[in-house]
């Protein structure tokens, strides 16, 4: 079961999203994301969802990749829905007949949409920044993105470095975790049966071997990386350099233009939230 | 010149406590390797041969005695990353010792710690993938990859810091006889094709006899060394020590304690076959 896991969420593909420098997308994901949360109207929120369809057929991921990682979310979504259906004002459509305070208003039902479009948005555009960037694209570019914090004393290419440490040993881990359990199996270990406590308790056995088996592998990983002349971050370069072209000036451009339609909307046109 | 040298060296590990005794695992070893040698280390778990070998890219220093690379003495903290760069060593689990969890960047793990330019670590990664065979496989991630397959990654890994020496601290221990194969096969092809030096440790008899040199170490101490057939010639003394033989050379000398007409050495199945051949047919 281990070896089925894919690392990350990443789909290969050679489409104009796959080709984005990751610097550039993670930081554009993350004015996206500020900007569903600028947009106080309707107008300014459809300026979104257009934009957003724009970067998912452009991504070259199959729509249903999409839907799967709603589906995961699927209550998170009904439930900020359903409850901005009582906070709101407006006029009355229905009041609970028990306990009047619960009403719901035409108010309630705009918020609830409103909130619910950007709860599916701010999925989908961290879905386009998992499904088209490698976990070490990811990690090369926010040890790059985070430079800048080395003035503040912040150890940047160590917290890089432990990621991509971590990348690499999640499916090492859990191959390691089936053999135990295995092993724990075969001397008579029950896992699968009991309450929650006698489950939890049942997990002992194979989390002790897994901690220290995981010590004895950094040992080992901090002596092969220190004979290969491992010094820390000073001096070292990368092989990969990330380089950004064309395609990224113009991606930056299009989300300059989408975003300051966005201000624009919030500024001069009433907000829809109420 | 010897290439790498240790002199008189002596190592002991610090204990804990303070009343006991620390631990002394090697006794006065020396030891020198010329340029371009084959050297087997041999002998048993707990011999000191692992802790020897670690002893020449200045993963440990000795307690007493010197260790020399290529001139450069071990014990000079200023040069530890220049020996490091010149004496590369593999470990044993292929697992524990890959940063990446891409091939071709774990490959290039060792130069970018350098500080080269990144076009000369793109040549060097493809030129030591290709080296080991693995050049195919450079977008993998490691974990799919069968032992044998990671521990020529790691090996690559070594490669691509252009060094003069590899130190391999029984890099087939965990593999299977295929993965040995492939491992011995690279090893050798190294030696050979690009002149490194190389230093392997192991207790598989069978690995050593491929060696230019065979060094058995026992109980921190170095037992006897001399070429693979003036070694395993020695079978009492061997047997004395708890060390076995290849199997070729264990049937020849049986046979000949049972007082028939044999050369006193057989170091592989050829070897016994054509001294057996006579035998069999007379």
């Amino acid at each position: 079961m281990a070896r089925d896991i894919t690392l990350g969420q990443y789909i290969p593909g050679h489409s104009l999203v796959h080709r984005l420098d990751p610097r550039v997308k993670i930081t554009l994901t993350l004015a996206f994301i500020v900007f569903l949360f600028v947009a106080s109207n309707f107008e300014g929120l459809l300026l979104m969802v257009a934009l957003m369809f724009a970067v998912l057929l452009c991504s070259g991921v199959p729509l249903l990749q999409y839907f799967k990682s709603l589906k995961a979310i699927l209550f998170i979504i009904l439930f900020a829905g359903v409850l901005n259906l009582f906070y709101g004002t407006g006029n009355v459509i229905w009041r609970c007949p028990f306990w009047p305070v619960m009403q719901i208003t035409d108010g309630g039902i705009g918020n609830a949409v409103f909130i619910s479009i950007r709860i599916v948005c701010l999925i989908l555009y961290s879905s386009v920044l998992t499904f088209t960037t490698t976990p070490t694209e990811l990690t090369d570019a926010l040890e790059r993105i985070m430079k800048p914090l080395e003035f503040l004393h912040v150890k940047v290419h160590e917290i890089a470095m432990m990621m991509t440490i971590a990348l690499r040993f999640v499916p090492t881990l859990l191959e390691e975790t089936d053999t135990i359990m295995n092993a724990q199996k075969a001397r008579g270990a029950d896992l699968e049966s009991g309450g929650l406590m006698q489950r939890i308790r049942s997990l002992i056995p194979i989390l002790i071997p897994l901690f220290v088996s995981s010590f004895r592998r950094a040992y080992d990983l901090a002596m092969a990386m220190e004979c290969r002349c491992y010094h820390g971050g000073e001096g070292r370069t990368k092989m990969k350099q990330l380089c950004m072209t064309k395609l990224d000036a113009a991606a930056i451009l299009c989300s300059a233009v989408f975003c300051s339609a966005v201000i624009l909307c919030t500024v001069y046109l009433p907000a829809s939230l109420r | 010149m010897d290439y790498l040298s240790a002199e008189h060296v002596t190592f002991a590990y610090q204990s804990e406590s303070e009343n006991e005794e620390s631990l002394e695992v090697l006794h006065d070893v020396s030891l020198g390797i010329r340029k371009g040698e084959f050297v087997a280390l041999l002998g048993h778990n707990g011999s000191g041969k692992s802790t020897f070998a670690k002893h020449f890219n200045a993963m440990l220093l000795p307690s007493g005695g010197k260790v020399y690379v290529d001139g450069l003495d071990t014990m000079d903290e200023n040069l530890k990353l220049e020996i490091r760069r010149r004496v590369g060593l593999v470990l044993q689990n292929p697992d524990n010792q890959l940063v990446a969890s891409i091939v071709e960047e774990d490959v290039a793990f060792g130069p970018e710690n350098l500080g080269i330019a990144p076009p000369e670590i793109r040549r060097r990664v493809d030129d030591a993938l290709r080296a080991v065979e693995m050049y195919d496989y450079r977008l993998n991630a490691p974990y799919k990859l069968s032992g044998g397959q990671k521990q020529r990654i790691a090996i690559a890994g070594i490669i691509a810091m252009q060094p003069d020496c590899i130190v391999l601290d029984e890099p087939t221990a965990m593999l299977d006889p295929r993965g040995r194969t492939e491992v011995l096969d690279t090893i050798h092809k190294l030696n050979r094709e690009k002149g490194i030096t190389i230093v392997l440790i192991t207790h598989y008899m069978d690995e050593a006899v491929g060696a230019d040199r065979v060094v058995v170490m026992d109980e921190g101490r170095i037992l006897t060394q001399g070429t693979p057939r003036e070694v395993f010639s020695q079978v009492q003394l061997l047997k004395d020590h708890q060390l076995s033989v290849p199997q070729a050379t264990e049937l020849v000398w049986r046979l000949k304690q049972e007082g028939y007409d044999l050369p006193l050495c057989a170091l592989n199945i050829d070897e016994c076959v054509a001294a057996l051949e006579p035998l069999l047919k007379s």
